[in-house]
C-alpha cells in the first residue's frame, strides 16, 4: 500500500501498523464488512417477503395452502440453523444442477448418483466449472441470501401470523359492516394495522440476523468473523512479513464495537418506525401519543 | 441406425475431450494450516501445497483455480461437485478412502507430535486438544486422554496457551514454527507419533481420469526430485523426503 512498506522489520511501530493494516488480507477484511451489509440489506426485505407469503398462506382458507404455510413455519423453525445451512445449501445446489442437467444434457446415460458422488454433465454445473472466481463468489452469495431468507422468513411468518390475529376483532367486524369482502378486509384493514403488533418481533429477528452472519462461512462466503479469526491468529515470521502473537481478542473487540454500533443504530431507526406505526392505533402506545398531543 | 449411434458416440467423445481441455480444475484447500496451506499477506493461498498444486497443474496442462473452504465441509463439498480436488494436508486413511479416492502421496507419512506448556505435560491421562475430523483427533480419542476438539488448528494451540488443554496433538510440521517462536512458552512433549499413509490429493471416486492425471504428475515430480526440493524448502532440512 505505502511506499515505505517494503521492509516491515525496520519500521517504527506506527508505520508498521499502517502497513500491517493495509495488507491485501486486511483489505479483504474491510471488504467483508461491505459483503455483510449488502447481505443484510438484501436478506431483510427478502425474508420479510417470505414471511408475509408464509403467514398469508398459513391463514388461508384453502386447506392445502394453509398446511403448506404452517408446515413451512414449523419445519424451518424447528431445524437447527447450522444443520439447515449445511444440508439445504448442498441440496439446493444439487437441485439446481440436476434441473439444468435434465435440460442441457438429455442424452446423458450415466446415473446422477454414483456411490457418494453427485455427477452431472460439465455444462450443467452451476456455475460452470470454468467460470471465473467472482461468478462462483456471487453465486454462493446469492445462495446465502436465499437460505437466510428462507430461515428468517419462517420466523417472520410466525411473527406476522400472530400480528394478523392481534388486529382487534372489532376492526374486522366494522369492515364487514361496511360491506368489505374478505380480500378487502385483509389488504385495507389487517395489513396496515398488523405492523404495530409485528414490529417488536420483527426487530428481534433483525437483531438476530445481524449477528448470524458467521454462518456465511459455512456457505463459502468469507464474512467479517472469518477474517477476524484468520487475521488475529498467531502469525510466525516464516509465513508473513508481519509476525504477531494471538491477536484475535483485538479483532473480536473491533467486531464487538461494530456490532454494538450497528445494533444501536438499528434501535434508533426501529424506534422511529414504531412511533410512526403507533400513530392513531388503538393500542396503549397510540393512546398515549394521542393524549400527549391533546 | 448403427452409424447414427456411432456418430453420436464420437461426437460425445470429442465433446468430452474438448471440455476436458478448457475445463478449469478447482482445487479446494483450507488456507489455515501453515506451512501446508495458508493465506499470505495479500490474502492469496500460499504454502507448500500451493507450489505443489501449481506445479502439478502445469505438468498436467490443466488450468487450476484455488478455493478455500471450511475443514468440516471439505469432503461434502467435494463429493457434491463444488470443487474437483482436495489438496489440504489431508492424510490418506482407510476411513476417508471409503468416501473419496486419493492420489499417491505427495508427502511421506508425517510425524504428529504433542505440544504442551512444559515438557512434562500429561498427554496420557490429561486433556488433549486436536482439530476435529483429523487423524490426530481419532488417535487421541482412542488413547486414555480426554479429547478436546476445535474447528481450526489455531484454536487448538490457543487452548493450550490458556490452560484449557494440557497439550495439543497435531502435525509436527505445523507445530515446529510455533514452538520455535514461542520463546520457551511452548514445548514438545514425549515422542513423535507416525500416523496415516502420507498426504495425498482427494478426488471424487468417480473421477478416475483426473486422479490418474494427478497421480502421473506427482510421479514425475517424485522422479525428477522437484517434490523433494519443495518439501525441504517448506519443512526444513530434517523433513522426511521420498
Amino acid at each position: 500500500m505505502f511506499s515505505f512498506c517494503t521492509d516491515p522489520d525496520s519500521l517504527s511501530d506506527l508505520a508498521w501498523m499502517a502497513c500491517y493494516l493495509t495488507t491485501g488480507k486486511h483489505m479483504n477484511f474491510y471488504y467483508a464488512f461491505g459483503t455483510v451489509l449488502v447481505l443484510l440489506a438484501i436478506t431483510a426485505p427478502a425474508a420479510l417477503a417470505f414471511g408475509f407469503a408464509g403467514a398469508s398462506a398459513a391463514r388461508s382458507r384453502l386447506l392445502p395452502l394453509s398446511l403448506f404455510g404452517k408446515g413451512y413455519i414449523a419445519i424451518v423453525r424447528g431445524v437447527p440453523d447450522i444443520a439447515f445451512f449445511l444440508f439445504f445449501v448442498i441440496a439446493l445446489d444439487q437441485g439446481l444442477e440436476y434441473a439444468k442437467h435434465l435440460i442441457v444434457c438429455p442424452d446423458w446415460d450415466q446415473p446422477i448418483r454414483q456411490g457418494n458422488d453427485f455427477i452431472v454433465c460439465q455444462s450443467a454445473k452451476v456455475p460452470l466449472g470454468n467460470s471465473p472466481q467472482w461468478v462462483h463468489k456471487t453465486y454462493s452469495f446469492f445462495v446465502a441470501v436465499f437460505t437466510f431468507a428462507i430461515v428468517f422468513g419462517a420466523f417472520a411468518a410466525n411473527v406476522l401470523f400472530g400480528a394478523m390475529r392481534a388486529v382487534p376483532r372489532t376492526q374486522l367486524e366494522t369492515a364487514e359492516a361496511y360491506g368489505m369482502t374478505q380480500r378487502q378486509t385483509f389488504w385495507r384493514i389487517i395489513v396496515p394495522q398488523m405492523w404495530v403488533y409485528a414490529l417488536p418481533g420483527l426487530s428481534n429477528l433483525w437483531m438476530v440476523l445481524i449477528k448470524s452472519t458467521p454462518l456465511l462461512f459455512l456457505l463459502g462466503v468469507e464474512d467479517i468473523v472469518y477474517w477476524a479469526r484468520e487475521l488475529g491468529g498467531t502469525k510466525t515470521a516464516r509465513f508473513t512479513d508481519y509476525p504477531h502473537g494471538d491477536w484475535r481478542m483485538w479483532y473480536f473487540l473491533a467486531l464487538l464495537v461494530f456490532y454494538l454500533a450497528f445494533t444501536r443504530l438499528s434501535e434508533v431507526v426501529l424506534n422511529r418506525v414504531m412511533g410512526r406505526l403507533t400513530l392513531g392505533q388503538a393500542t396503549m402506545g397510540g393512546e398515549s401519543q394521542r393524549k400527549a398531543q391533546a | 441406425m448403427k452409424k447414427l449411434i456411432l456418430t453420436t458416440a464420437t461426437l460425445a467423445l470429442t465433446a468430452g475431450m474438448g471440455l476436458a481441455q478448457d475445463q478449469t480444475v478447482r482445487l479446494g484447500t483450507e488456507g489455515a494450516y501453515p506451512p501446508y496451506n495458508f493465506l499470505n499477506d495479500k490474502g492469496e493461498v500460499d504454502g507448500f501445497e500451493r507450489e505443489v498444486g501449481d506445479e502439478l497443474c502445469t505438468r498436467a496442462e490443466l488450468t487450476c483455480e484455488w478455493v478455500t473452504t471450511d475443514w468440516d465441509g471439505i469432503i461434502p463439498n467435494l463429493v457434491s461437485g463444488n470443487y474437483d480436488a482436495i489438496i489440504a494436508g489431508m492424510s490418506i486413511t482407510p476411513e476417508r478412502a471409503e468416501v473419496i479416492s486419493f492420489t499417491q502421496n505427495y508427502m511421506p507419512p508425517a510425524a504428529s507430535a504433542f505440544v504442551g506448556l512444559t515438557e512434562d505435560a500429561d498427554v496420557e491421562n490429561g486433556v488433549v486438544a486436536a482439530q476435529a475430523s483429523t487423524i490426530q483427533a481419532g488417535y487421541v480419542a482412542q488413547s486414555g486422554a480426554a479429547l478436546l476438539e476445535f474447528a481450526t488448528p489455531e484454536e487448538t494451540v490457543a487452548s493450550v496457551r490458556n490452560g484449557e488443554a494440557d497439550a495439543v496433538f497435531a502435525d509436527k510440521d505445523y507445530l515446529v514454527p510455533l514452538v520455535e517462536e514461542s520463546g520457551g512458552s511452548l514445548a514438545f512433549v514425549g515422542e513423535d507419533v507416525q500416523l496415516g499413509g502420507g498426504i495425498g490429493m482427494g478426488l471424487r471416486q468417480t473421477d478416475t481420469e483426473l486422479r490418474d492425471t494427478f497421480d502421473a504428475a506427482i510421479q514425475t515430480m517424485k522422479d525428477d526430485g522437484t517434490l523433494n526440493a519443495l518439501i525441504l524448502k517448506w519443512f526444513g532440512e530434517d523433513a522426511a523426503t521420498f
